[in-house]
């Protein structure tokens, strides 16, 4: 389990954070998330407080997954964009390297031309720390030792605790 | 697979319950919704037919707390029980940390849950998983039918790793929490050892 774990510091979460801040910005985008393939949600920018985060990763994801498994059916791939159109708002959704999915939310203040050059270009940015984080770990699973975990010492009352005994 | 931000000292672990058709899954998590505090709980989303049978998954993101300075989150998910959801419940065990197998105690259903096991095992080794070796729960849920199998013939059919096993009426509770704690020991002790 411990080699296919997502572990993101804080220097890569930060060019994470600029990279979608940036991108919600130049696409004159209302919100932009950042998700993971398994609908965890990584990184946010713009209006978020507005819509359930948690949900819309999970939805997200999901909709990515059965998506996916369309694609394999006919014989694809991956279908890497999918496009929602509403009557005030749009979803864009996008494919990031192996395990990343970019959300923009939109309206009439931008375009669907805009959203997509603009999230070509985010995407590739988002693509190279996402090759970092993947290459890190790698050298860490390799290595065999990896840096001293704060779960290492995890007791049964830690655990009795979570759930209120 | 867990996903641990150092930057936001947050984890985020996927429990997944799985079963035959019926058998009790998204009543579990309805039920940890309704007794969870309410700061702590995410939404309840629910993908369902028009009859309430799970066409997709059911979802409930709960917080639990701090470890070791970091703000624990489960998100619970369901599978589709009904046979020919069979690519949907593939889908939702992508990157899933822990297991929980819910079983209905009914002797007439006992076949659907063996049939169910052998199904979820070959649908994790698709998401390069082993059923021997990842996080995994027993639990006998309907407890309370009249037409229950007894605990040991349960046992006997379903139970083949010594991983634990919870009694459970799941519409009244009984045995809820334990079963999801016996997994959030599990998966927080893998972490341990990672």
């Amino acid at each position: 389990m411990a080699k296919l774990d997502l572990m993101l510091f804080e220097e890569e979460y930060k060019l994470l954070q600029e990279i979608i801040g940036r991108l919600e910005k130049d696409a004159s985008a209302k919100v932009v998330f950042l998700v993971d393939k398994n609908g965890q949600q990584i990184a946010a920018a713009g209006d978020v407080k507005s819509i359930d985060a948690t949900s819309l990763a999970s939805l997200t994801a999901g909709n990515v997954a059965a998506t996916d498994g369309l694609a394999k059916l006919i014989g694809e791939k991956e279908f890497s964009l999918l496009f929602h159109e509403g009557e005030k708002d749009n979803l864009h959704i996008s494919i990031v390297g192996k395990r990343g999915i970019l959300v923009v939310i939109f309206d009439q203040n931008s375009s669907l031309a805009l959203v997509r050059l603009r999230v070509k270009k985010a995407s590739k940015e988002l693509q190279e720390i996402f090759d970092q984080v993947e290459q890190r770990a790698q050298k860490e699973s390799d290595a065999g030792s990896r840096f001293e975990s704060p779960f290492s010492e995890i007791t049964d009352e830690d655990i009795d605790r979570l759930f209120g005994d | 697979m867990t996903f641990i931000n150092y930057a936001s000292r947050e984890i985020n672990c996927k429990i997944v319950y799985y079963g035959p058709g019926l058998c009790g899954k998204t009543t579990n998590i309805q039920w940890i919704y309704e007794q969870a505090n309410p700061d702590k709980r995410g939404k309840l989303v629910s993908l369902a037919t028009e009859t309430d049978r799970t066409l997709f998954f059911d979802f409930l993101p709960l917080d639990m707390g701090t470890v070791k300075g970091f703000k624990v989150r489960f998100h619970l998910y369901t599978v589709p029980g009904q046979v020919f959801y069979d690519a949907s419940r593939k889908l939702i065990l992508r990157g899933c940390d822990g297991l929980i197998f819910v079983a209905d105690s009914q002797k007439a259903r006992m076949e659907a849950n063996i049939e169910s096991i052998a199904n979820l095992a070959t649908n994790l080794k698709e998401n390069g998983f082993d059923i021997r070796s990842i996080p995994y729960v027993l639990q006998l849920n309907k407890r309370d039918m009249p037409s229950a199998a007894t605990v040991a013939e349960m046992e006997r059919l379903l139970r083949f790793r010594g991983e634990p096993m919870i009694e459970a009426v799941a519409n009244k509770g009984t045995g809820v929490i334990e079963t999801l704690k016996a997994s959030a020991r599990q998966i927080l002790m893998e972490l341990q050892r990672a």
